[in-house]
């Protein structure tokens, strides 16, 4: 083709739409399209909708505006705290979880005894479902459970530790069902490191502390940021752990809580489904954040099998 | 560049090995490099050439041995400690930092204060002619050019030593001939000791001062390029030097290192690189080039000829190169200064001093199973 000037095409039109990826092999996105519209943009549509028609309660309350459920939201402290509430949850679970997964990936990268079973320990937790962890902890670190009956045999304690029913209760099952995954992530991002630009490092002069700071830190960051943003999701929409063994009226009074509580003891659709927009509007607000930092990283190849 | 840093009179490999799980990749490797030579370790893939490097390096501990760089041992220091510089066959360079910050990388972490980086960074990539890249990304250049960035990172902080692991493999054919002059440019200019790891034994001849053949871990020769190239160890270092034409024959006449070679077919000259005596099997090996079809205009039958059959012919622009068949079914590569017609059949002829002969090794019939007897048998 010669430069400046386009020559027109003289393939069919059919080969032409093949060109720019309109063949019918895009059929096959017909199953993914119709789950899509029917479980997610029409049930999400529709809640929207509900959103801008407030009940005849929140009306008496707050006024007969379509926005009267947002002001409802942002003006009762019972309801706005618990973004709060679930923020202290979320966020130190998902930095934890990523904080945590980083130097136990890097040790189950290279090869040793037991490396297989450490790796299926680790990652068990994810088989096991919230209600079946919420019970295991209630049993296990409860006030009369082994732990707390076997630190005061022991003579290590005096009265047992409040560790169920509570903040720490929740923080503790979601690190149980959130670090398989955030391990699981950042090891498969770590194997993406070529590990002969380790050992180039490690060549030229780099202790395992510069190694680390100055060229696995870069090239992992745009994965702890996605480590980060999927554990942080998954933290934030915590429900029953915070009903089951958390303070659910209380410190643990979380966003999904309160959506539920909207719904099914209000029955108040409207304020359900006006909390549960707000609650993706807060996770937006983090990923955004997460994002906007992640794009000051390198973000190309990594020159491993990625 | 005008930093010398530390120096050394000599590094030595006392037994180097390395086994992985009771397999040998390295076995008793011994060596003394001097300060300014360029040694290569030349072998086919597997041999242990990369293990050894790696051993060096650091990145491999020993399993035996003891690596010393006048009388100090260094295989105990950790690789970061060792001060050497390595090239890597896929460049391993840090493709987040630019150009001039993987070169600088090394001199920072021997915290070397800042002006005088700037400066040696600048040189160094006018050693490798990256001027005009110094601030892009390594993804952002071709192979050729990243692989002067890894060069320029290895020997920017002047190492003791540097390690190149088959450098040029990625490269294309051109490109590869252009960096190996190159490298050897660098070599000359800085007088770094080098230890260059390759499977190409052109590659190895043109550059190195002195050459280290490795076969399954263990070493077959060492000497200088004009060693290895007219007088190597046994077949397996001649095949490896393109000595292409490997022949099993049997002894028929000896005298001195004049021995006389054949079978029923053909009878040819030679020289004996060990002993051997009349009724031995041996191999003989013989270049391409030394192995040539006689001129048809030639006086009658020249001297220590073969006859075969011409089977393929192949334009090298300054002389042809020929597949023959013997009249037993061997397979020959020769050379000839005019174009034989393929069916045809020709005369050979060799110097005597050019056919190396080496006894074969034993095959001990017994001990193989029923199908690798009958291979050998087939082969023999």
């Amino acid at each position: 083709m010669s430069r400046g000037q386009t020559t027109k095409s003289t393939a069919s039109l059919r080969h032409r739409l093949a060109e720019r990826g309109i063949d019918s092999s895009l059929l096959m996105l017909v199953p993914a399209l119709i789950f899509a519209v029917a479980l997610f943009i029409y049930p999400f549509s529709y809640g929207i909708g509900l959103t801008f028609q407030p009940s005849a309660a929140t009306q008496a309350q707050w006024g007969t505006s379509i926005f009267a459920n947002y002001i409802a939201f942002f003006n009762d402290p019972f309801i706005f705290d618990s973004i709060w509430l679930t923020m202290r949850l979320a966020l130190p679970v998902a930095l934890f979880n990523v904080v945590v997964a980083v130097p136990v990936a890097f040790k189950l990268r290279h090869k040793f005894v037991g490396k297989k079973f450490l790796t299926i320990l680790l990652v068990l937790p994810i088989t096991l479902g919230t209600v079946l962890t919420a019970q295991g902890l209630l049993i296990f670190a409860g006030r009369q459970g082994w732990l707390n009956r076997f630190l005061l045999d022991i003579g290590l304690i005096d009265a047992p530790l409040a560790l169920v029913n509570n903040y720490l209760g929740v923080v503790f099952s979601l690190i149980i069902s959130g670090f398989p995954f955030a391990f699981l992530l950042i090891s498969s991002y770590l194997s993406g490191i070529d590990p002969s630009i380790e050992a180039a490092a490690k060549t030229m002069g780099a202790d395992w502390l510069q190694r680390f700071r100055r060229v696995i830190l870069p090239l992992l960051a745009p994965g702890l940021a996605t480590t980060f943003i999927l554990t942080f999701v998954l933290a934030f929409s915590v429900f029953p752990s915070a009903r089951l063994v958390g303070d659910a009226m209380g410190s643990t009074r979380v966003m999904a809580l309160m959506a539920f509580r909207a719904f099914g003891e209000q029955n108040d659709y409207p304020m359900a489904s006006t909390i549960a927009i707000m609650m993706g509007l807060v996770e937006l607000v983090v990923i955004a954040v997460v994002l906007v930092w992640r794009s000051f990283m390198y973000k190309g190849s990594t020159g491993g099998k990625g | 560049m005008s930093h010398s840093t530390s120096t050394f009179d000599s590094l030595q490999l006392k037994n180097v090995g390395r086994s992985f799980g009771g397999q040998d990749a390295l076995v008793g490797l011994n060596l003394t490099i001097r300060q300014g030579e360029f040694i290569a370790l030349l072998g086919p893939s597997g041999c242990g050439k990369s293990t050894a490097l790696n051993c060096i390096a650091g990145l491999l501990p020993l399993t035996h041995g003891e690596i010393l760089i006048d009388a100090e041992r260094v295989d105990l220091l950790p690789a970061e400690r060792r001060d050497f510089g390595m090239v890597f066959q896929n460049y391993a360079l840090f493709p987040h930092l630019t150009v001039e910050k993987n070169i600088a990388f090394g001199l920072q972490m021997r915290k070397v204060p800042k002006p005088e980086i700037k400066r040696r960074v600048a040189e160094a990539i006018a050693l490798v002619k990256l001027e005009q890249h110094a601030t892009k990304l390594p993804g952002q250049l071709s192979g050729g050019q990243q692989q002067r960035v890894a060069i320029a990172r290895a020997v920017v902080v002047e190492p003791r030593l540097v390690l190149m692991d088959e450098p040029l493999s990625n490269l294309d054919a051109k490109l590869r001939l252009e960096m190996r002059t190159e490298i050897r440019r660098l070599h000359l200019a800085l007088g770094l000791t080098t230890l260059y790891v390759t499977h190409d034994q052109e590659e190895a001849l043109s550059m190195a001062d002195r050459l280290v053949v490795l076969r399954e871990g263990r070493v077959q020769q060492i000497g200088t390029p004009e060693e290895l190239h007219n007088s190597p160890a046994n077949a397996h270092v001649a095949d490896f030097m393109g000595y292409r034409n490997l022949i099993d024959l049997t002894v028929t006449a000896v005298d001195g290192s004049a021995v006389t070679i054949g079978d029923h077919a053909l009878s040819l000259r030679g020289t004996a690189c060990e002993p051997v005596a009349v009724g031995a099997r041996v191999r003989a090996a013989i270049r391409p080039e030394d192995l040539l079809v006689v001129p048809p205009t030639a006086s009658a039958r020249g001297d220590n000829t073969v006859s075969a059959t011409v089977t393929v012919v192949e334009y090298h622009g300054r002389e042809f190169a020929v597949g023959v068949t013997t009249a037993t079914g061997r397979s020959l590569h020769v050379r000839s200064d005019h174009p034989p017609v393929v069916g045809s059949t020709v005369e050979l002829t060799a110097d005597p001093a050019r056919v190396l002969v080496f006894p074969s090794e034993a095959i001990d019939l017994d001990s193989l199973s029923v199908d690798e007897r009958e291979l050998a048998e087939v082969r023999q």
